[in-house]
């Protein structure tokens, strides 16, 4: 078969076929694949929660903005009984080795620390990755840390946490991002409901 | 053209990465393990083979002075779908690859088979070259992300065989450069090119 000529008509016409065809491939992709896309984004949030604070039954959801007044952070407050029993805040840092992380942080009602677990990052894998659960237990030493008693800053910084060798930088990142949950809660402390009043 | 030939060519002879040197940006830029090398080979690889198939089938519909704007918007069409049906089904290889799953758009490797093979031949020869590149470009990022992680993290596939941090050098960007002219180097001895 001779190639079209490539007359005006005939380009402006391929073209439309060929974004068309496109444009509603990738519309039926995206309606099959939104449903499995968005339920795995909730069910990481989910358990990353549940991982950062003790057992409950019910969760409530508010938003505060940080001291340095950028993003809001999300806090998700955790009941059982009616009673306060845990604060997951989902937070960030711009300052990681190659900008953003975001991780869950878990506080007891009184302020203590009760684990933390990274959700998104970009670090250098074999380095800055340490701070992943999954791959090393560098983060657990934040589990029972007060932050009202002790500093979160690395040690270079005159902190008191453990850095990682060669990430200094990621490790420093992690801690601001902690830091900055910290500092919202207590400066919104006023504003919360520490147990749910039928 | 001889398919045996084509695909001994894609693997060896024509080696997207070690011999044409082509699409270096993902190369270097994901083969921290050999995991996500792999992964981004498949991806790679997929998207080559599709849109070798569709070019070839409508090489003789598209006006030739369009033909380059048709084929971009056909692979990029195909790097959408690879990045919707991972981000879905496998989170974690999204996780790590992220950024480098629309940057298959771009790699001139995807453009240069479409342009360079599949608009000249017919469809089966098309989709053989597709998987053989394919093929080629997925081993060659497999070996160069084992390789950085043997010698970077002493371990292969996540898999620690020896305890330690390894050498840094071969996990951070330098060390793609250093183990990407090793493998090229050692690549062309045995073929017998140089």
């Amino acid at each position: 078969m001779a190639k079209k000529e490539s007359t005006f008509a005939n380009m402006v016409l391929t073209l439309l076929m060929v974004t068309a065809i496109a444009a509603f491939t990738l519309s039926m992709i995206y309606n099959v694949t939104k449903e499995p896309i968005e339920r795995g984004r909730y069910e990481r949030k989910q358990a990353a929660i549940s991982f950062v604070v003790p057992e409950f039954d019910e969760l409530k959801t508010r938003f505060f903005m940080p001291a340095d007044g950028r993003d809001s952070l999300e806090f998700n407050f955790a009941y059982k009984d009616g009673e306060l029993v845990g604060v997951a805040v989902e937070t960030y840092t711009m300052m990681g080795f190659s900008g953003y992380i975001s991780a869950m942080v878990g506080f007891y009602p009184d302020g203590t620390i009760y684990d933390v677990v990274h959700l998104q990052h970009e670090e250098t894998p074999g380095l800055g990755d340490k701070i992943q659960k999954d791959v090393s237990d560098w983060s657990d030493q934040f589990q029972g840390f007060d932050p009202s008693e002790k500093t979160l800053k690395v040690r270079q910084d005159q902190g008191d946490v453990d850095g990682i060798t060669a990430a200094t930088i990621t490790a420093r990142a992690y801690c601001d991002a902690i830091n900055r949950a910290y500092l919202t809660l207590m400066k919104n402390l006023d504003q919360i409901d520490m147990s749910l009043e039928e | 053209m001889n398919k045996v030939k084509i695909i001994i060519r894609g693997i060896i002879k024509e080696n997207p990465v070690f011999v044409l040197l082509l699409g270096l940006c993902p190369v270097l830029g994901v083969t921290t393990s050999a995991y996500n090398g792999f992964g981004m080979g498949l991806a790679t690889a997929f998207v080559l083979l599709m849109s070798n198939l569709v070019v070839s089938l409508i090489k003789n519909f598209i006006p030739n002075k369009v033909r380059i704007p048709s084929f971009i918007v056909i692979i990029a069409s195909f790097v959408t779908i690879v990045q919707l049906v991972m981000e879905a089904f496998l989170p974690d290889l999204f996780d790590a690859l992220g950024l480098f799953i629309p940057l298959i758009v771009v790699n001139c490797l995807v453009l240069g088979r479409s342009e360079a093979f599949a608009s000249k031949n017919d469809t089966f020869s098309a989709v053989t070259d597709g998987l053989a590149m394919g093929m080629g470009f997925t081993m060659a990022l497999t070996a160069l992300g084992a390789l950085r992680e043997i010698l970077g993290s002493y371990s292969i596939f996540g898999y620690s065989f020896v305890e330690g941090d390894g050498m840094l050098v071969f996990v951070l960007a330098p060390g793609a450069f250093i183990g990407l002219g090793y493998l090229t180097a050692i690549f062309l001895k045995i073929i017998g090119e140089r």
